[in-house]
């Protein structure tokens, strides 16, 4: 098979899976219906099974794809920007930014304003775009631009941990608390409305520097001498990356590892090239995010698993692994 | 008019002067080889011609326009660049790797093209695997057809050989030679001064920045010369294929 029909598979198989998992997570949950009632959530608009599946669940497992896919995206671009298979956008410190943005909304009573906390997080990661984007300017090495981009992490880290510190209400700490740990809970379509936008956006960005992004493999000055204007790629990738990032944090809050793990599940299937990693990655970050959601809400305990705890669980051990095998196959 | 040329070049890295008052032509249908003690200014020479590094005072000139004055996409079409010691950040096939050398042609064009540039330098059978699965003389001469995919009026070539086997050395010699008869301007920077003075039509000998020869290889790798810059001694010999420069550590 040659590569193109192999990625045209890769895609299509992806794209089944993903109406797959949507399906059965529009049809499983908590609340068990009987046959009749499928029927009725079918037929019957403002009945309740229709509710429970139309405005509860599939609003829920969309938003976890769209972010998920937002999230795989920006992992893809990041990687492929820093040729370092261990970017993503909670090292490179977009997710703790734009964290720290909500975090600091909610603390100031802004949380009953609509679409506050959202907007706070999204300017949280435009900002950690822009300080992204001034380092890339000056640091040469892509190491440089991780070890920038990590301790931006930890400092936003510091200063959410700092806001928790002074807060004096412990109800708006705890929403913070509860938000932090990143989750799809009574998701509706006007966050699916307010996310997807953005996510295109991101998409459109990312597809503008994909050309770019296969180039850099040899590397920036190598890249450069074939006639890729590096400025105008990293400005390019680091938006794509911050709006995809920024909106996934604004609508489920900070999940990790989905960013970091899902180019590394595709790489292989397109021969590693960084510009036809991207679409894959994003379908399949936006996969893992409807399939970890689904377990999350079906895994039997008090309070619901949180989606961010729960893809974190999975996560880092897996994080471990990627380290491992790319110390044993290929370049550290 | 040069297809490559540095007037005057003045370049300074964190406050050390790397190139100091360098002029230089390279014209088409030539080799040149870059010769000279390690931290020379080889590389800063190749460098500056492709715009990578900014130029005090003086100018770098391809295809005699300042390469300052001309868009990415311009030093593209005007200079293809051999770098030294590739990297290669992920696991591509080789024909993919080799099609980056001809990023404005169309994907079937230049993947067509790939093919034949690794078939030239030896690596046809190469051309669907991976990269990380490769020798580094392998992945050395993917390296090579990728530089070679470019149809550019320049090559510039930096340290090509370094780490290769024998025949390698010698393949990618003669492929820089083909590209000479076929009307491109080649500056190649080395070490090895016996396959300099072999294969190179001219011989630029660095030394701190500066250059201190810039003439036919028998001229500019005088035994005065080699003493000088290298501290070594040389003589050259008759052989029944040409001269050949021999070389000795100077005792004590």
């Amino acid at each position: 098979m040659t590569g193109r029909s192999r990625e045209l598979t890769l895609n299509a198989g992806l794209g089944l899976s993903i109406a797959f998992a949507l399906t059965i997570a529009v049809v499983f949950g908590e609340t068990g219906l009987a046959w009749s009632q499928y029927g009725e959530a079918f037929t019957e608009v403002s009945s309740g099974p229709a509710e429970v599946l139309w405005q509860v669940r599939a609003p829920r497992a969309v938003c976890a794809f769209v972010v998920g896919a937002a999230l795989g995206l920006a992992g893809a671009v990041l990687q492929g920007l820093l040729r370092n298979p261990l970017a993503d956008p909670g090292v490179l410190g977009v997710s703790a930014t734009a964290a720290l943005g909500a975090a600091l909304a909610i603390v100031l009573g802004l949380a009953a304003v609509p679409g506050a906390v959202e907007i706070a997080a999204l300017a949280g990661a435009a900002l950690a775009g822009a300080l992204l984007v001034g380092a890339s300017a000056r640091l040469r090495s892509p190491e440089a631009l991780i070890l920038f981009g990590v301790a931006l992490s930890s400092f936003a880290g510091a200063l959410t941990a700092l806001i928790f510190n002074l807060s004096p209400s412990p109800i708006a700490s705890a929403e913070v608390m509860s938000w932090l740990l990143g989750s799809v809970q009574n998701r509706s379509w006007s966050d699916v409305a307010l996310v997807s936008p953005l996510v295109l956006v991101a998409g459109v960005f990312a597809a503008m520097a994909s050309p770019g992004l296969r180039m850099l493999v040899l590397g920036e000055e190598t890249a450069a001498t074939s006639g890729l204007a590096m400025g105008r790629l990293k400005i390019l990738a680091l938006i794509a990356a911050a709006i995809a990032a920024g909106a996934a944090v604004a609508v489920a809050g900070v999940i990790g590892f989905v960013g970091l793990a899902a180019p590394h599940l595709v790489r292989r299937a397109v021969q590693g090239d960084p510009s036809r990693l991207l679409l894959p990655s994003a379908l399949v970050g936006g996969l893992i995010l409807v399939v970890a959601d689904l377990l999350a809400r079906m895994t039997p305990t008090d309070q619901e698993l949180k989606l961010g705890v729960f893809t974190a669980l999975i996560g880092a051990p897996l994080f471990a692994l990627i380290a491992w095998r790319a110390a044993r196959e290929w370049r550290l | 008019m040069s297809a490559l040329e540095l007037r005057g070049a003045v370049a300074r890295l964190d406050g050390r002067v790397v190139l100091d008052r360098v002029d230089l032509g390279v014209n088409a249908g030539e080799i040149v080889a870059l010769v000279g003690p390690n931290g020379a200014g080889k590389s800063s020479v190749i460098r500056a011609l492709l715009g990578l590094i900014s130029l005090q005072s003086g100018d770098a000139l391809l295809g005699g326009q300042s390469v300052v004055s001309l868009s990415p996409r311009a030093r593209g079409e005007r200079a293809a660049y051999l770098p030294q010691g590739g990297r290669i950040a992920w696991n591509m096939a080789a024909v993919e790797i080799a099609a980056l050398g001809a990023p404005f042609l169309s994907g079937a064009m230049a993947v067509l093209r790939a093919r034949e540039a690794l078939a030239a330098v030896g690596a046809g059978a190469l051309a669907d695997r991976g990269v990380a699965d490769m020798s580094g003389g392998e992945r050395a001469r993917v390296l090579l057809a990728r530089a070679l995919v470019c149809k550019a009026p320049a090559l510039l070539a930096d340290e090509p050989i370094a780490g290769l086997d024998p025949d390698a050395q010698l393949l990618v010699l003669d492929l820089l030679r083909e590209r000479a008869r076929s009307g491109q301007a080649v500056l190649v920077s080395l070490h090895d001064l016996t396959l300099a003075a072999r294969h190179a039509d001219r011989v630029i000998v660095l030394d701190r920045g500066r250059i201190v020869a810039n003439a036919a290889p028998a001229t500019a790798l005088s035994v005065e010369r080699l003493a000088e810059t290298f501290a070594i001694h040389g003589r050259w010999i008759e052989s029944p294929s040409g001269p050949l420069l021999d070389l000795h550590r100077r005792q004590g």
